[in-house]
C-alpha cells in the first residue's frame, strides 16, 4: 500500500512539489502577506478626530501626518540610531567573525559559536533590563569609572546634547550600547558564514600576486565578505528600526518608531496612523537594500 | 683624463654586467638545501636537495602525499621549511613572504577572484604594483592574446569553462613576468582531450616566454610528455631527478620503476638465473619479445621461459601475463602489427620464451 503510494508520487513530480510547497505557501500568503496587506489598507484610512472613529475611505491624509515635524524627528532619530548600531556592530563583529572563520580550531570554533549565540537563548527583555542595571547611575559602569576617578569623563559624555542624558540608562548612548549588544550575534553569524565561503587559495593567490595582508584584505576579503555584512546589517538595521522595548526602558521622552506605533495603536487608538508609521521602516529598508545593491553588495552572491 | 675615466668605468661596468649575466645563467633558478617540512610527526618533505635550472620545464612527479605540493608551496612562500634553505637565483628566500618573492603560481583550483572580471583578475598583480590603468589594459590584452582568449576581459570567472579559467589563471601569473612559474596540478580538473591540448599549449607558452616552469603532477605520462627534467617524489623524499628518458629507461629505485610506466621487477634466484646476479632489476613490458620455446637467443639477449597465463587484447597492443618458471608473473606488451584478437586470445596457455636485450634492464638495487 505504502509502496504503491510512493510509486504513484514518484511518477508525478509536480504533485510532490504541490504537496510540499502548498502548506507553507498558503501560510505565507494568508498569514504573512495577508496581514501586511491589511496593514497597508489600514494606512489609507483615517481617524476622525472629533468622533474618534476610523473612517474606512481611501485617503492619503494619514500619510501626510507622517511629515509633521514630530514624526519626521522620530523617523530621523530611529534611522540614525539604526545606522549607528549597524556600523558599530559591523566593526565589532568583523574581527571576531574573521577569527572564528579563519583561525579558530574546530573545537574553539564550536565553543565560540555557542558563546556568540548563547545570549539568544535567554529572554530578550531580561537582557534589556540587565543592561538597564549595568548602565544605571548606581550600576557597575559608573562604579568602575568612579574607582579610577573617571566620573568626569562620563559626565562630560552625558552632557552632549543629542546623545546624552541624566544617566547612561536614560540616554541615547545607553540605548546605543544595549542595541549593539543585543543585535551583535545577528551580525557575527552572517559575516562568519560569508568568510568561511572564501577559499584559502584566493588569499594565497592574492599574496602570490604581490599583495600584502592589508591589500589582500581590501581587495579580496572585504569584497567577498561584504554580502555577509549586508545580510547582517539587514538584521541589525531592521530590528533596531522596529524595536520599542529598548527605547521604552532606556530612552528619554523622545520617541522612536516602535514606541510611536505602539502608542498610536494603543492609547491613541489611531490604527491608520500606526499602520502608516509602520510603512516607514518598510520604505527605509527597501531604499537601504536598493542602495546596497547599487554598491554591489550582492554581486558576489 | 675625465673622458677616459668615464670610458674605463663604462667598460668595467659592461664587463661586470657580463659577468653578472653569465653567472646568473649558471645559478640554478631554485636550489633546495637540505629542506625538510614537518607537520607534527609527519615528515612531508624529508631532507630534499634539488637544483632546478634557469629556463627549464621541471616536473615534480609523485603520488598524493609524496611531498611534491609541499615543495611547491615552500617555493611560493605559502609554507616555510622546518629545516634547510631555499634559494631563488642565489637569494635565500626561505623566510620571505609570498608577496616578496619573484615567483607566481597557477593554482589547482585556479583561485580566480569571483568578484572581479577576467581583466581585473589578470591585472591584479599590476594593480598592486600601481601600474596605470591604460598600461594595465594594454598588457592584459597582450596576455589574453597569448592564452588565446581575446575579448574575454569583461567576463566573470563564473561565465568561463574549466579550460578557459585555466588560461586566465595562467595569464594572471605570467603578466607579472615572474622568475619562476609554479603550476600545481593545473590540468587535473580538465577532461582528457583538453588536457592533452593544454599540455602542448603550456609547453609552447613556456618556450615563448622563456620562464622557468615548475610543474607538479601525479600523472607520469604528463610529466614525461612535457618536462625537460623530472623529480620523482615518494614519502617526502626525492627518489630520482633526471630527463624523461633517464627516468623511464634508467629508473633508480623499485618505486620509480613502478610509478613511472609499468615495470617488471625481478630479483633473487630468478634474477640470478637470468643475469647471473641476485640484484633486483627492472625490465619494461614493451622491451620483452615473445618467441617460441625452440628459438635460439641472439647475442647480448637475456632469456627465460614461461607460460602465458592471461591475454588482454587492447586494440593497439596486447598485454600478456606470463608466468615464468619459479613463480613470478611478467607483463609483456606486444603491438598488434599483424595479429588480430583471434590470434592473440588463442595464445593463452602456450609455452613461450621471453627475451630482451641486456642493455634494456635497469638495476634498481634493493
Amino acid at each position: 500500500m505504502l509502496n504503491r503510494a510512493s510509486t504513484y508520487l514518484y511518477q508525478r513530480p509536480k504533485l510532490i512539489l504541490a504537496l510540499l510547497l502548498g502548506p507553507p505557501m498558503l501560510y505565507m500568503l494568508v498569514v504573512y502577506i495577508g496581514s501586511l496587506f491589511t496593514l497597508l489598507i489600514n494606512s489609507f484610512f483615517y481617524l476622525e478626530e472629533f468622533t474618534g472613529l476610523i473612517v474606512r475611505q481611501f485617503t492619503l491624509r494619514t500619510y501626510l501626518q507622517l511629515f509633521s515635524p514630530t514624526n519626521l524627528g522620530i523617523f530621523g532619530r530611529t534611522a540614525g540610531m539604526a545606522m549607528a548600531v549597524t556600523i558599530a556592530d559591523a566593526i565589532i563583529a568583523f574581527p571576531l567573525a574573521y577569527y572564528i572563520a579563519r583561525y579558530a580550531s574546530p573545537r574553539l570554533k564550536t565553543f565560540l559559536y555557542i558563546a556568540v549565540t548563547l545570549p539568544l537563548w535567554s529572554s530578550y527583555i531580561v537582557r534589556v533590563y540587565a543592561w538597564k542595571l549595568i548602565l544605571a547611575k548606581e550600576g557597575i559602569i559608573s562604579w568602575f569609572l568612579h574607582l579610577f576617578g573617571l566620573q568626569p569623563v562620563l559626565d562630560g559624555i552625558l552632557s552632549i546634547p543629542a546623545i546624552g542624558g541624566s544617566s547612561l540608562s536614560l540616554s541615547p548612548i545607553g540605548m546605543f550600547i544595549t542595541f549593539c549588544y543585543i543585535w551583535l550575534p545577528y551580525m557575527i553569524v552572517p559575516i562568519q558564514t560569508a568568510l568561511e565561503r572564501v577559499p584559502k587559495s584566493l588569499l594565497e593567490a592574492s599574496s602570490d600576486l604581490g599583495a600584502n595582508a592589508a591589500q589582500t584584505f581590501r581587495n579580496v576579503i572585504l569584497p567577498l565578505a561584504f554580502p555577509g555584512v549586508v545580510a547582517g546589517s539587514i538584521f541589525t538595521f531592521s530590528l533596531t528600526l522596529g524595536d520599542f522595548i529598548v527605547p521604552q526602558s532606556l530612552g528619554n521622552s523622545r520617541f522612536f518608531i516602535g514606541q510611536a506605533v505602539y502608542s498610536y495603536q494603543g492609547t491613541a487608538g489611531n490604527i491608520p496612523l500606526a499602520a502608516a508609521m509602520t510603512m516607514g521602516p518598510v520604505v527605509i529598508m527597501v531604499a537601504y537594500l536598493l542602495i546596497a545593491r547599487k554598491l554591489g553588495a550582492f554581486d558576489a552572491l | 683624463m675625465g673622458w677616459s675615466a668615464v670610458k674605463l668605468l663604462t667598460i668595467l661596468c659592461q664587463n661586470f654586467m657580463d659577468v653578472e649575466y653569465h653567472s646568473r645563467m649558471s645559478i640554478p633558478a631554485i636550489r633546495f638545501e637540505n629542506v625538510s617540512r614537518h607537520f607534527g610527526n609527519v615528515k612531508a618533505v624529508d631532507e630534499a636537495n634539488l637544483e632546478i635550472r634557469d629556463g627549464e620545464f621541471f616536473s615534480m612527479l609523485g603520488p598524493s602525499g609524496s611531498g611534491k605540493t609541499t615543495c611547491l608551496r615552500m617555493i611560493a612562500g605559502f609554507d616555510r621549511p622546518t629545516l634547510g634553505n631555499i634559494y631563488l637565483y642565489g637569494q635565500d628566500v626561505s623566510n620571505l613572504p609570498p608577496y616578496e618573492r619573484d615567483v607566481n603560481t597557477v593554482f589547482q583550483d585556479y583561485a580566480l577572484f569571483p568578484h572581479m572580471t577576467v581583466e581585473d583578475n589578470i591585472a591584479y598583480g599590476l594593480m598592486i604594483k600601481r601600474i596605470s590603468k591604460t598600461e594595465r589594459h594594454k598588457q592584459v590584452d597582450d596576455m589574453l592574446d597569448l592564452v588565446q582568449l581575446p575579448g574575454f576581459g569583461y567576463r566573470k570567472p563564473s561565465q568561463l569553462s574549466g579550460g578557459q579559467r585555466q588560461r586566465v589563471a595562467l595569464a594572471r601569473a605570467l603578466i607579472n613576468h615572474p622568475k619562476v612559474l609554479l603550476l600545481d596540478e593545473p590540468l587535473g580538473a580538465l577532461d582528457l582531450k583538453l588536457r592533452q591540448q593544454m599540455q602542448v599549449e603550456l609547453k609552447a607558452i613556456q618556450k615563448s616566454v622563456g620562464i622557468t616552469f615548475i610543474f607538479v603532477t601525479h600523472d607520469q605520462e604528463e610529466a614525461l610528455a612535457m618536462s625537460d627534467r623530472i623529480a620523482v617524489f615518494n614519502e617526502g623524499r626525492i627518489q630520482q631527478v633526471g630527463t624523461p628518458s633517464d627516468i623511464y629507461e634508467r629508473p633508480a629505485s623499485p618505486f620509480v620503476a613502478g610509478f613511472v610506466g609499468t615495470s617488471n621487477l625481478i630479483s633473487g634466484e630468478i634474477a640470478k638465473r637470468i643475469t647471473g646476479s641476485e640484484e633486483m632489476f627492472s625490465i619494461r613490458p614493451e622491451k620483452i619479445h615473445l618467441d617460441s620455446t625452440n628459438s635460439e637467443p641472439e647475442k647480448d639477449m637475456l632469456c627465460i621461459d614461461g607460460v602465458i597465463r592471461d591475454v588482454v587484447y587492447l586494440g593497439l597492443f596486447t598485454r600478456y601475463l606470463v608466468e615464468i618458471e619459479g613463480g613470478n608473473d611478467l607483463v609483456v606488451v606486444v603491438q598488434n602489427l599483424k595479429t588480430t584478437s583471434m590470434d592473440v586470445l588463442s595464445a593463452k596457455g602456450q609455452k613461450v620464451r621471453l627475451h630482451w636485450h641486456k642493455d634494456h634492464i635497469s638495476r634498481v638495487g634493493g
